[in-house]
């Protein structure tokens, strides 16, 4: 298998572990359509920086989700690559749970930080970018943000504060779905051209298709040679391209009932 | 830490704000993973020397407050131990909710050092003082509230601050030409009060540059044949129980003086050991009535505000003759 095949399939099982957990949610509700459209994103990320559940070395790379309600996407891939066990995904949201509906600060099972409100990951990431760099360990820092997340102000106290740092260690990703909570973005605040506006802070701006793996993977593991930061707009689908979630932003945290979860389930399979 | 009187005289003629600043210099050199971090506040905090002498210590972050919390506590569990600083509201409400979720919650330690504090900058108007700080943070878990009295306390704090198990705020007020409480060294632990005078019939608990006042309220009362227990409460959070415990055994009144708000500060936190003991006695609140003045200078705020010896004599008198 290439390795292109190798994270499409690890990118098909993780749909298909967000959808589990979601089902395990039940009544709870689960914010589904934003961790789906992340699924390629952050496979790419864990095939080719989390191949290991290295938690305790600090000569590792580090992966802050600043949209910490998409955290299913997170924990698919942990425990996928290994972090956590399958019986974990069976507690989520369940009083006590380790894997609770925003990510919990846990280093053992590789949780850096607490994520969850919003606008604060890439400003924590600035923090171990500049860490690492003193350290002279030569990992990556990556951050992935919502662009709905951009509406924070702190975003932006970071946005110019990354490049003026000259911190190359930093990705940020944002996942540029184009929804929100409660609508789209246009609807709740308009915050059109952000690759023009991340570039203007300085900010090495790649976009690409954010479900199109061998794009992903070429422009998340290419040798920058600049000291600019690198934000990497990923175009998004909400709820990826699954027919029952597919920019229908009803997903955005609701209830998947058993046949949801078995239509969903059987629609992923077909496809190719 | 080790005070001595030259060390004393200095950092009383400097105030608190550079005291923080020549202590850091102090500090780096046996503290190789201390970092300070600043919202463009260097010269006001005393940090130009250390920001030239340190470049690698340093991190100047911008007017970005919120980002000032994040970018420290990411260095923090990177295991660098953080200090931030900036003007006391700025330092705290502004950043309040990076400071519960980051610092309370995760646990992150970090050093804030919260700059003229109180009522010092009063002719700046009431977006620079600080009388809400102490309230807001004594509702977040895993922060130690320190508040020195003097600009050796403001020392000592720092040092005991950087060995702290966890994240503390440091409350600076005063403005320079801080007078000086103690002349010499002495013990200083976070969490245990210091007894600065022991009477019989009233006992005043004071915090920050109003422990200076707390002792000539008492010199006054002394005048007068009224002896009082004056105590630095250096740490309000956590609250040094036992002291006051043994004072309610003792004294008849109780009095709490600060340039805070006395809503979540001082007073409440004395009355809260207080409602649990039975029989315990009555508590005068000193500080700010919970409205906003209309801005002044140091002593024009402090006398509208009832913080002045005179009024505190008075007062204290004329209670002492109803019980």
């Amino acid at each position: 298998m290439n390795k292109t095949s190798v994270i499409e399939s690890y990118s098909k099982n993780l749909k298909k572990n967000i959808l589990y957990m979601a089902k395990v949610a039940s009544s709870k509700s689960a914010h589904i359509g934003g961790a789906l459209s992340l699924s390629e994103i952050i496979s790419v990320i864990f095939c080719n920086y989390f191949k290991k559940p290295e938690t305790k070395n600090s000569n590792r790379n580090r992966i802050i989700l600043s949209k910490g309600h998409a955290c299913l996407a997170l924990y698919g891939a942990l425990y996928q690559s290994g972090f956590i066990k399958k019986k974990i995904l069976d507690t989520f949201e369940e009083s006590g749970s380790d894997l609770l509906g925003h990510p919990i600060k846990n280093r053992k099972i590789g949780i850096d930080f607490s994520t969850g409100s919003l606008g604060m990951g890439l400003s924590l990431g600035t923090g171990v970018a500049i860490g690492l760099k003193k350290k002279k360990i030569n990992k990556k820092v990556f951050v992935i943000i919502g662009d709905g997340e951009c509406n924070e102000g702190m975003i932006w106290e970071s946005a110019m504060l990354v490049p003026h740092l000259k911190l190359n260690n930093i990705i940020a990703i944002i996942d540029n779905n184009n929804f929100q909570q409660t609508g789209s973005l246009k609807e709740i605040l308009t915050n059109n051209n952000l690759k023009q506006k991340w570039k203007s802070f300085g900010w090495n701006v790649k976009e690409v298709d954010g479900h199109n793996i061998k794009n992903l993977n070429k422009i998340l593991t290419k040798k920058e040679k600049t000291t600019k930061p690198l934000l990497v707009l990923a175009k998004t689908v909400k709820g990826n391209k699954i027919n029952l979630f597919k920019n229908d932003n009803k997903w955005h945290h609701s209830v998947l009932t058993e046949k949801n979860y078995n239509d969903s389930i059987e629609f992923i399979e077909k496809k190719k | 830490m080790i005070l001595n009187e030259k060390l004393i005289k200095t950092y009383s003629s400097i105030g608190s704000r550079a005291t923080f600043g020549l202590v850091a210099l102090e500090l780096v050199k046996e503290n190789k993973k201390l970092m300070v971090l600043t919202a463009d506040v260097s010269t006001s905090a005393g940090l130009d020397r250390f920001r030239k002498t340190y470049p690698d210590n340093y991190v100047e972050i911008g007017i970005a407050e919120q980002n000032l919390i994040g970018v420290a506590s990411g260095l923090s569990s990177e295991g660098f131990n953080v200090f931030t600083t900036t003007f006391s509201p700025f330092q705290t409400l502004r950043c309040c909710e990076q400071i519960k979720v980051n610092l309370g919650y995760m646990k992150e330690k970090v050093v804030m050092v919260g700059l003229a504090s109180g009522l010092v900058l009063g002719s700046l108007g009431f977006t620079h003082c600080s009388i809400e700080d102490i309230g807001v943070l004594r509702s977040i878990p895993n922060i130690t509230i320190l508040s020195p009295a003097d600009c050796g306390e403001t020392a000592k704090c720092v040092y005991a601050a950087a060995n702290h198990h966890e994240s503390v705020y440091i409350r600076l007020t005063g403005g320079s030409n801080n007078p000086p409480i103690y002349n010499s060294d002495y013990k200083f632990e976070i969490g245990k009060a210091i007894k600065l005078r022991d009477g019989e019939d009233v006992t005043i608990y004071a915090t920050g540059n109003m422990v200076h006042k707390a002792l000539n309220v008492a010199s006054i009362l002394n005048d007068q044949k009224i002896s009082a227990s004056v105590i630095n409460v250096h740490t309000i959070k956590p609250i040094d129980v036992d002291i006051i415990n043994e004072e309610s055994k003792k004294t008849k009144l109780f009095l709490s003086i600060e340039e805070h708000n006395i809503i979540g500060g001082l007073s409440s936190s004395i009355s809260e050991v207080l409602s649990k003991t039975v029989g315990s006695p009555k508590l005068i609140s000193y500080g700010v009535n919970d409205y906003y003045e209309k801005g002044g200078d140091h002593s024009y705020l402090q006398k509208n505000y009832g913080l002045d010896e005179a009024n505190i004599v008075l007062e204290i008198s004329n209670e002492l003759k109803k019980i």
